[in-house]
């Protein structure tokens, strides 16, 4: 079936996420410009609206799948704001790593813990297979230690713990980095401070030290001890979370985005500027026209996101899907928004308005998660059947 | 409910059509475009596969199947991926009789829609470009005026209109009542002038002309919707869906020209395929490709579903003038001096592309 319609039901919970998001909104102005504290774990008078995963109605055939209509929640709290949610998420990257590549009792153990997923060092990035921070395991303790430096690091401060990205062996490669479950609490770990950024400053981002810090043996992410075989432990498995945390992180920027769009609709409304999308050009106002131009790239970018998680949700790969919605959203939410402010003149970039901390918010969207640029090597092999080693 | 997945039967049409393309229109295409011709053989042949009857309803003689734009929007797509003016020439009687089942009154049905049925190939077209620049469909210049209660008088001029050298029938969009309305026109109507040939810079193969319509006097019962009237803006909405399908297809087309090209072609020891400045081209071209086919399917889901479908249709149609042209310009740079050469035929689709991007009202889904 091809239908892109709501049910009343998917309308009724996007329309409550909504209501929450414009609370949580209230909040964003202040967080923005207090870089330095935490914004609150849930904002009391947003909750009271009720609990938009609790459906009031029976379910029914018409609703949209579960990832879609996760993808459209997310879209609808970041149209309120980036960090101010009015519940923030128990789980973070972290959980999504354990629960592709944990072992059950893994599982069970840290499954309720919030874990961040730190991959990043100083001197790599795009390129994860050249981490520098290694494990090493002390036989009599029966203990991986580990040393290094992991940075932007999301939710770094306020999780319980980490899922960390080592390498057990230099020579291996690839191969030979695993992941491995690391609890604040371990010795040795220290969490050395918060960054500053141009947008997303509520946001936490941080940098992970690890200095001879041991952590038991059966940590390590899988279990598997089954070393430099190819395909085995973390690398895999946690390139299998980005196919739901790509199109997730398109969504943050497309709910953003529609943020800004709805805004720069308000003003032409409110300056009698009419959208008639039936008009040919020679009667549409230059406003009305980049405007609506504006609408349709996003619009498409939307589409793109939501049809690599419809793909997800019927039980189909979605690798190459995830990677064209991210490179798509990356490049359009800050042309977008960029272009409505275009479009308001110096309203649009005063700190009176929300428009201008949106445009810097987003542009996260193109660089984190995978680069746009690794978006399109991973797009472009899929379409030239490329290896990595054929298309680097 | 957000879903992607055409219906088992649309996944057989589609593969149908795919495949069909392939085989009649691909490798015809650029001997067709060369010598500006579209073969009546060739025409009758696509009359086979029930593209126009399939949808009308037994009573008018046709297949009976349910109207739906979402299953025209797929056809489209691959017919214009062997080739856009092979695609349109196909479809251009389909948008004519689309638009008499949706607006018709029961009697234009039962006078126009049988016709449409036969073995062979029967020519209509919808009239709603106008000469001269910056062309808008709803404010045509042309005009019909009440003569009496049972007749309407037309004058002006209509431009690219489709097939127009052989079809029976035209569509024709005026003003008339201080709104927009719809006349069909037989070709034989006194006043009315069919020009030569136009000749343009694409989509080449498919016959266009001009009408001068110089007082043509039509009965009251050739206003679509009779009394009524019918809805201009729908039928022009429908025309932006249909022409962002045939834009998708050759976007797709390009693209799938471009892959083996740049694998196989060596530059500095290496196929270019492997150099990122061709590779996320293509990725690109890739990226926006699927980004106006869900616009497509979204504004044809609209127009199948009774909803509103004008902002749908112009964001699917924005994006696919937008995005097409610039992905045949990426073609023919893939190519280097050969996308230039008439002989690939990222050539036409440069052409087309262009051509497609400014078209309004030939078809309707």
């Amino acid at each position: 079936m091809i239908d892109f319609q709501l049910s009343d039901n998917d309308q009724s919970r996007l329309d409550l996420i909504r209501q929450q998001a414009l609370i949580c909104r209230q909040h964003a102005r202040y967080y923005d410009e207090h870089e330095e504290e935490f914004a609150p774990e849930l904002i009391e008078e947003a909750v009271a609206l009720g609990d938009p995963s609790k459906l009031p109605g029976e379910p029914s055939p018409d609703d949209s799948s579960l990832p879609v209509m996760a993808m459209l929640a997310t879209m609808g709290q970041m149209w309120g704001d980036y960090t101010v949610r009015a519940r923030r998420p128990e789980a973070a990257l972290g959980n999504a790593a354990l629960s592709a590549s944990g072992t059950d009792q893994q599982k069970m153990r840290w499954g309720r813990e919030n874990l961040a997923m730190a991959i990043t060092e100083p001197g790599c990035g795009s390129d994860p297979s050249k981490v520098q921070t290694t494990a090493v395991l002390d036989e009599a303790t029966n203990e991986w230690v580990l040393n290094g430096e992991k940075i932007f690091v999301t939710t770094g401060c306020r999780s319980t713990g980490g899922v960390v990205w080592a390498s057990i062996d230099k020579s291996a490669g690839r191969a030979g980095i695993k992941s491995f479950l690391v609890m604040k609490d371990a010795p040795g770990f220290s969490v050395s401070h918060k960054e500053k950024k141009l947008g997303i400053r509520a946001d936490d981002t941080a940098t992970f030290v690890f200095q001879d810090c041991r952590i038991p043996r059966d940590q390590l992410l899988g279990g598997d001890e089954g070393i430099a075989q190819k395909g085995s432990g973390g690398f895999r498995g946690v390139m299998k979370t980005f196919n739901m945390t790509r199109p997730a992180t398109a969504a943050f920027g497309l709910g953003i985005t529609e943020a800004a769009l709805d805004f720069t609709r308000e003003q032409l409304e409110a300056a009698g500027i009419e959208l008639d999308y039936g008009a040919g050009v020679g009667r549409q106002s230059a406003l009305a026209d980049r405007f609506m131009r504006l609408e349709a790239y996003f619009e498409s970018a939307r589409l793109n996101m939501l049809h690599a998680v419809w793909l997800a949700g019927e039980g189909k790969p979605n690798n190459l899907e995830s990677s064209v919605c991210k490179a798509h959203a990356g490049n359009v939410v800050r042309r977008v928004i960029s272009g409505c402010i275009e479009l308001l003149g110096p309203l649009g970039v005063s700190r009176e308005q929300l428009i201008e901390k949106w445009m810097r918010d987003s542009r996260i969207v193109d660089i984190y998660e995978g680069t746009g640029q690794i978006q399109r090597l991973i797009v472009a092999r899929g379409l030239l059947d490329y290896t990595r080693e054929e298309l680097k | 409910m957000i879903a992607f997945g055409p219906t088992e039967e649309q996944e057989l049409v589609r593969e149908a059509m795919r495949e069909f393309a392939a085989d009649a229109l691909r490798p015809v295409a650029r001997e067709l475009d060369e010598a500006s011709d579209l073969p009546s053989e060739l025409l009758d042949t696509i009359a086979q596969l029930g593209l126009v009857s399939t949808s009308i309803p037994e009573a008018h003689g046709g297949g009976g199947e349910p109207r739906s734009p979402i299953t025209n929007a797929l056809v489209l797509e691959e017919l214009a991926h062997a080739d856009a003016a092979l695609a349109l020439a196909a479809m251009v009687p389909a948008g004519f009789a689309n638009a008499i089942a949706d607006f018709g009154t029961p009697e234009q049905q039962q006078a126009y829609l049988p016709a449409l049925c036969g073995d062979s190939f029967q020519a209509c077209a919808i009239a709603a470009v106008e000469p001269g620049a910056f062309c808008d469909p709803e404010l045509p210049q042309t005009k019909a005026e009440p003569k009496g209660n049972d007749a309407f008088v037309i004058s002006g001029a209509k431009a690219f209109v489709p097939l127009a050298d052989r079809a029976s029938h035209f569509l024709v969009i005026a003003r008339s009542n201080g709104g927009l309305d719809a006349f069909v026109v037989d070709r034989e109507a006194r006043g009315l002038t069919i020009s030569e040939r136009e000749k343009h810079m694409g989509l080449k193969a498919l016959p266009t002309c001009g009408l001068e319509l110089e007082r043509v006097e039509v009965p009251a019962s050739a206003r679509l919707g009779g009394a009524a009237g019918c809805d201009v803006r729908r039928l022009l909405d429908g025309g932006r869906a249909a022409l962002a399908a045939v834009m998708t297809g050759v976007s797709r087309a390009v693209l799938e020209y471009c892959i083996p090209y740049t694998k196989d072609r060596v530059a500095f020891d290496e196929a270019i395929a492997r150099k990122q400045a061709i590779a996320f081209m293509l990725a690109e071209m890739h990226i926006e490709t699927e980004g106006m086919r869900w616009l497509t399917w979204r504004a044809a889901a609209d127009l199948e579903n009774g909803r509103p479908a004008t902002r749908s249709a112009h964001h699917a149609r924005t994006i696919a003038a937008d995005k097409c042209m610039w992905i045949a310009d990426n073609g023919v740079q893939c190519l280097g001096g050969h996308g230039y050469i008439r002989e690939h035929p990222v050539e036409i689709w440069y052409r087309n592309a262009r051509t497609l991007g400014v078209l309004e009202g030939t078809l309707y889904l």
